[in-house]
């Protein structure tokens, strides 16, 4: 059994929120962060919790969509939700710190009151893909929006085919969920992961996602007709494994990426999100590859 | 809709009057121009009796300053300890004094109502344009950088104005088009228009129909892909130095930033203008910049205006002022990247 890393920081005082008031907002939760995960040296895991018992089983989300994490006197930013979807008002954010907001997210003791409004976007379509192979293809950071799909496939195992989840990383002291692999493996799915660079205590393989997956298309069924894709990683990496993926004969509209795109206003207004005049905030951030392959900036 | 005469003294007059219980703003020329703590540069508060001359073309700031104003308070909050409502998001004081606008052109009252296409559903901006009246003058001149008749517009159209001046022999002709209009111009005394001032404007707008859909229609049968590799944007990306003056004087231009501000305990959700000009303006987390070259952003700027926009919701963004034509410190002159545009194939 891998010990978790843990934070442990003591609640010292309760911040209290409330924006229940505010009529012409759109509704947002108080949340409570319950516990807090380092997983590597930039990134933590956050596990909020909606405060009220009733709104917290009401909140449901699907895989793939984001909220918007308000702290007052910070400001408020969206992230993708990585936590199982059946797990409604408990959910998982993990966040690496890098502004303003996230370096403020890392000194918050446990007990710090959130504001979450949400959710938001469009999802990957797990229940469309019932019945089909999975290949889920994550690079760096891309696991986290990756993680409620993973979650909703594994917890309706049997009805999925075979699944392949393929991550790669720079290093392994930058690989996230470390301590969750063994417990996907028994799931009876494929779990390959691949850094860039090992090191001592690395004996995994060293190299590129795509020699992996390049070995999986070639073990894989009948890849045009039974398999559906998600993707999610750096923009590098779309271009390659998307092209192979349909060099595989894996239909465009069967491939599912997540673009990843800076969000302010989140209604399509503040204008900084768009790839040609497609918002990402009002149609994604979770497109089929058929519609994004062609849009110029996109990937 | 109600046509009067009205002379330049009796204009004079009436803005005094109003602005004796409105706010009322004009067009400010020379060394009045310089922004005010409430509203941006080119425009000054209407005081006194002064006598009221709109200068030919638009005021050297954008009318968006009533409405999208900066910095815009979105919510406040207090972060006090002790405070019982610590942290607790409130709902800013509704401005509902009455505003009045003097000497817009035409240019600047099709703004209002390109930018009110996404700000449809807006609480603030709905806000702010619910307590502005816009006093309008047509333009019988125009400077040498004017193209609004190329965007779809006219100098002589009234759209977006609930007053509208136009020229007429010893005076002005004043076109009420709105209840607002009329409700500002209750209990004044004035003399309705003879007949053969209102048929010479008629004439006169006949003769400049403006309104032209041409380029409109052009440009939107053109391929975005191609578009977007035209090789016109290498020299334009070239010579642009990203100093985002264009997006900050523009009409159209509505982009914005919002972020926190606390200032000894009381917190403030403002947003304020942003320009797609810079780039942190599309940094992402990881590091990646989807626009991260200068070529990238500037070619975003006139796709947006011309292709993404009109894409959305029909219309150019763009309503031909030549405010950005007249202060490119490199002479990027938006007439000719769309001649050259239109020249894709």
């Amino acid at each position: 059994m891998v010990k978790l890393p843990f934070v442990d920081v003591l609640a010292d005082k309760k911040n209290y929120m409330r924006k229940d008031d505010l009529a012409s907002f759109e509704y947002t939760y108080q949340a409570e962060i319950t516990n807090v995960y380092s997983l590597t040296k930039t990134e933590k895991l956050y596990q909020l919790q909606i405060i009220d018992p009733v709104e917290r089983a009401r909140f449901t989300f699907k895989p793939g969509q984001f909220v918007m994490l308000e702290l007052p006197g910070i400001g408020e930013a969206p992230f993708s939700i990585s936590s199982s979807p059946i797990r409604h008002g408990d959910i998982e954010l993990c966040i690496r710190a890098v502004g303003n907001l996230t370096n403020f997210l890392t000194r918050s003791p446990r007990g710090t009151r959130v504001g979450i409004s949400g959710p938001f976007g469009t999802d990957f379509p797990v229940e469309e893909m019932q019945g089909h192979d999975i290949m889920l293809i994550a690079g760096g950071l891309g696991l986290v929006p990756l993680r409620a799909p993973i979650f909703a496939v594994l917890e309706n195992r049997s009805r999925y085919g075979n699944i392949d989840i393929i991550y790669g990383a720079r290093n392994p002291a930058e690989l996230l969920f470390t301590y969750q692999y063994d417990m996907w493996r028994q799931f009876d799915i494929d779990l390959n992961i691949i850094v860039d660079q090992g090191d001592a205590s690395w004996n995994g393989p060293v190299g590129r996602i795509t020699s992996i997956l390049e070995d999986r298309i070639q073990a894989a069924e009948n890849i045009g007709k039974n398999t559906y894709a998600i993707v999610c990683g750096p923009p590098v990496m779309f271009k390659f494994v998307c092209d192979m993926l349909i060099k595989a004969h894996l239909p465009t509209q069967k491939i599912f990426v997540s673009l990843e795109r800076r969000m302010h206003c989140g209604r399509g207004k503040c204008c900084r999100c768009n790839i040609g005049s497609t918002y990402t905030c009002l149609k994604g951030p979770v497109f089929d590859y058929w519609s994004v392959m062609n849009m110029k900036e996109a990937i | 809709m109600k046509v009067f005469k009205i002379s330049q003294a009796e204009l004079d007059n009436m803005v005094a009057l109003w602005s004796q219980s409105r706010k009322v703003y004009r067009p400010a020329v020379g060394r009045q121009q310089q922004a005010q703590p409430d509203y941006g540069p080119g425009w000054r508060k209407a005081e006194g009796a002064s006598p009221l001359t709109v200068p030919i073309g638009p005021a050297a700031g954008s009318v968006k300053t009533f409405l999208f104003p900066q910095p815009e308070t979105m919510m406040t909050y207090s972060l006090k300890t002790g405070d019982p409502d610590r942290g607790l998001m409130k709902e800013p004081a509704k401005l509902t004094e009455s505003q009045v606008v003097v000497g817009l052109r035409p240019c600047d009252a099709r703004s209002v109502l390109l930018n009110n296409l996404p700000f449809r559903e807006d609480p603030f901006y709905q806000a702010n344009l619910e307590r502005t009246v816009f006093v309008g003058f047509t333009c019988d001149e125009s400077l040498s950088t004017c193209f609004c008749e190329q965007m779809g517009g006219s100098p002589l159209d009234s759209d977006g104005l609930d007053i509208a001046f136009s020229r007429a022999e010893n005076g002005y002709l004043a076109e009420i088009l709105t209840p607002k209009g009329e409700e500002l111009m209750a209990g004044l005394n004035l003399a309705p228009a003879a007949n053969s001032d209102i048929t010479a404007l008629a004439d006169r707008r006949k003769e400049r129909p403006g309104k032209d859909t041409a380029i409109l229609n052009t440009m939107q049968g053109k391929d975005l892909n191609k578009l977007y590799e035209a090789p016109l944007w290498q020299p334009l990306g070239d010579s642009c130095i990203n100093c985002g003056a264009c997006t900050f004087i523009c009409p159209t231009c509505y982009c914005f930033d919002i972020q926190d501000e606390v200032v000894k305990g009381s917190g403030r959700r403002i947003r304020y203008w942003d320009s797609c000009m810079f780039p942190l303006y599309s940094l992402h987390t990881t590091g990646h910049n989807p626009r991260g070259r200068k070529l990238q952003r500037t070619r975003n700027r006139f796709m947006h205006k011309l292709k993404y926009f009109p894409e959305r919701f029909g219309p150019f963004s763009c309503v031909g002022c030549g405010r950005c034509v007249q202060d490119c410190p490199v002479n990027i002159d938006i007439r000719e990247v769309m001649a050259d545009l239109l020249t894709v194939e």
